[in-house]
């Protein structure tokens, strides 16, 4: 069993959390710049917390034997922070230039004002500049509207659609997701979001391609090992180990490699080279 | 609110009647300092809850109940209120510096300041946050007053899904727009498709502008092949039944 978690705020997690994340087969993982419960003040405050998830949660998370990663971006909550937008904004190039931040994220709506409109537009520009995917947070309230206008802004964007991932769906935004091409990311949550009973049933509907799943663990009520447990439910329903493997690893895997920063050598993955043999990119950090 | 307290001296009434004689004179001669330089305000705001006390102010009210002014609420409006002019200057940095309980007292204090719309930043603020009862005490008659229909459509549908009650707000029903009872329905039916409830109390703010697609999305729900879905659909139109006026 190997799993790539493609959304852990872990920085909000303890030790046990790693401990037993790397015992459910968690090889990889990703976490999202997003915010940290209470909205902050200041811009320094943005560059230490992402700083901390280049530098001390890496190391973190090596001591279990996972490989950390991480998305930056400004998310739309804080956005709406007049002087934090334009501070962030301005800071943002200087880390999405480094090794091991596989995609611009969390962006996306929270409440759908102006100001989040405009962080979102000029942070999917930036991606493209970068060469980078994105990660999109769709929004709590008002979800399928926020999505829908979400899919507009990344159809008008320089972006093609397989570089962005659409994450928290659920099953009124998961059909317009897949038609416009991209990526559909679900978090699995203890009450709310998504269950794993109702993922494995969106799976039976909808397949497995660009699809998905994980535990958005953070500061909340929430769970780090939802994503090995949809996996159990998916094997208790009948989907096969291939297919559990391509939700769980393979399509994490195949989004952020667009990336050309997943760093997954020294991870004892003897396939992994096998399975991205032409990826030019990825090959670049196998070196 | 009802009973939301009319103006400072009521305010003060209110709070004379739960602390004892010598808490209010602590409060008084702070007020005067304060009144005589507003920069009194950094050392004695935090002093509130100490000093006064914590509990609700209505000595009937629940202390979960997120929308009831606590003791300490109250000596901040005081205090706030004993600034006068001066207290808009001093806003910012106590608010930035403020625990959870001083930031709700500023919230709770802005209807009472003469700061205009100039305090709006400041309940946006808390509209953002995750904090139940900063969002109950961002959402009084200063928001029903100032803050701008987008704004308040989307701190409604957030106290539904905070679990702040909505049904005591200060601007429900005459601040409820089409936008937010659209929004409020497209909620039910997310959560229908989920197997989930909604609490039956956004049924009549729904009621107010009924919106017709997404209602019909609601209803085909009871025709949906899952059981669950099926179910919620069910019990969801059975609290928009007893929710219909009679």
């Amino acid at each position: 069993m190997r799993i790539f978690e493609p959304h852990a705020h872990m920085t909000s997690r303890t030790t046990d959390d790693y401990e037993a994340m790397a015992a459910s087969g968690v090889k990889v993982l990703v976490e999202p710049a997003f915010w940290l419960g209470q909205p902050r003040q200041y811009v320094g405050s943005f560059i230490d917390y992402f700083n901390s998830l280049l530098g001390w949660e890496r190391f973190r998370a090596s001591q279990f034997g996972i490989r950390h990663h991480c998305t930056i971006g400004l998310n739309p909550k804080e956005a709406n922070d007049d002087e934090l937008r334009k501070g962030v904004l301005e800071v943002l190039p200087r880390f999405l230039a480094k090794d091991g931040v596989v995609a611009v994220g969390e962006i996306g709506f929270d409440a759908m004002t102006k100001a989040e409109e405009e962080a979102l537009v000029v942070q999917l520009e930036m991606a493209a500049e970068h060469d980078l995917p994105v990660l999109v947070h769709t929004p709590h309230r008002d979800k399928a509207a926020g999505t829908r206008r979400t899919l507009e802004l990344v159809e008008k964007s320089s972006l093609p659609p397989e570089r962005v991932l659409i994450d928290h769906n659920n099953e009124l935004t998961v059909a317009e997701v897949l038609e416009s091409g991209c990526w559909a990311g679900f978090s699995i949550y203890p009450n709310t979001k998504m269950d794993e009973h109702r993922m494995v049933r969106l799976l039976e509907e909808y397949g497995t391609e660009r699809m998905i799943i994980n535990s958005a663990c953070d500061w909340g009520v929430s769970d780090p090992l939802k994503t090995r447990k949809t996996i159990d439910a998916m094997l208790a329903a009948g989907f096969t180990e291939d297919d559990v493997d391509k939700v769980a690893w393979q399509n994490p895997v195949d989004f952020f490699a667009q990336s050309g920063r997943l760093i997954l050598d020294e991870l004892g993955e003897p396939d992994m080279t096998a399975t991205y043999e032409g990826n030019t990119l990825l090959r670049g950090e196998q070196r | 609110m009802s009973d939301l307290p009319l103006d400072s001296a009521e305010v003060r009434e209110r709070l004379a009647a739960r602390v004892d004689p010598e808490a209010l004179a602590w409060l008084d001669d702070v007020c005067a300092r304060i009144a005589a330089d507003a920069k009194e305000l950094a050392r004695h705001f935090p002093a509130a809850g100490r000093k006064l006390g914590r509990g609700p102010l209505d000595p009937d009210a629940s202390p979960d109940d997120v929308h009831a002014w606590t003791i300490d609420d109250a000596g901040r409006v005081l205090m706030l209120v004993a600034a006068g002019d001066a207290a808009e200057g001093e806003l910012d940095e106590l608010y930035r510096f403020g625990d959870a309980a001083e930031r709700r007292g500023i919230l709770r204090a802005l209807a009472y300041l003469p700061i205009g719309d100039r305090g709006l930043h400041i309940a946006d603020d808390a509209v953002r946050s995750n904090d139940t009862r900063l969002i109950a005490a961002a959402l009084g008659p200063y928001a029903t007053a100032y803050m701008p229909d987008e704004a308040y459509d989307h701190a409604l549908l957030k106290c539904v899904f905070t679990e702040v009650p909505i049904t005591p707000l200060d601007g429900v029903p005459e601040r409820v727009t089409p936008n937010a009872s659209r929004m409020l329905a497209a909620l039910v039916h997310e959560r229908i498709a989920a197997g989930r409830d909604v609490p039956a109390e956004v049924w009549p703010v729904i009621e107010l502008h009924p919106p017709a697609e997404e209602l019909r999305a609601i209803e085909a729900e009871l025709e949906s092949p899952y059981e669950d879905r099926r179910a919620a659909a069910e019990r969801a139109l059975a609290k928009r039944k007893g929710a219909q006026p009679h």
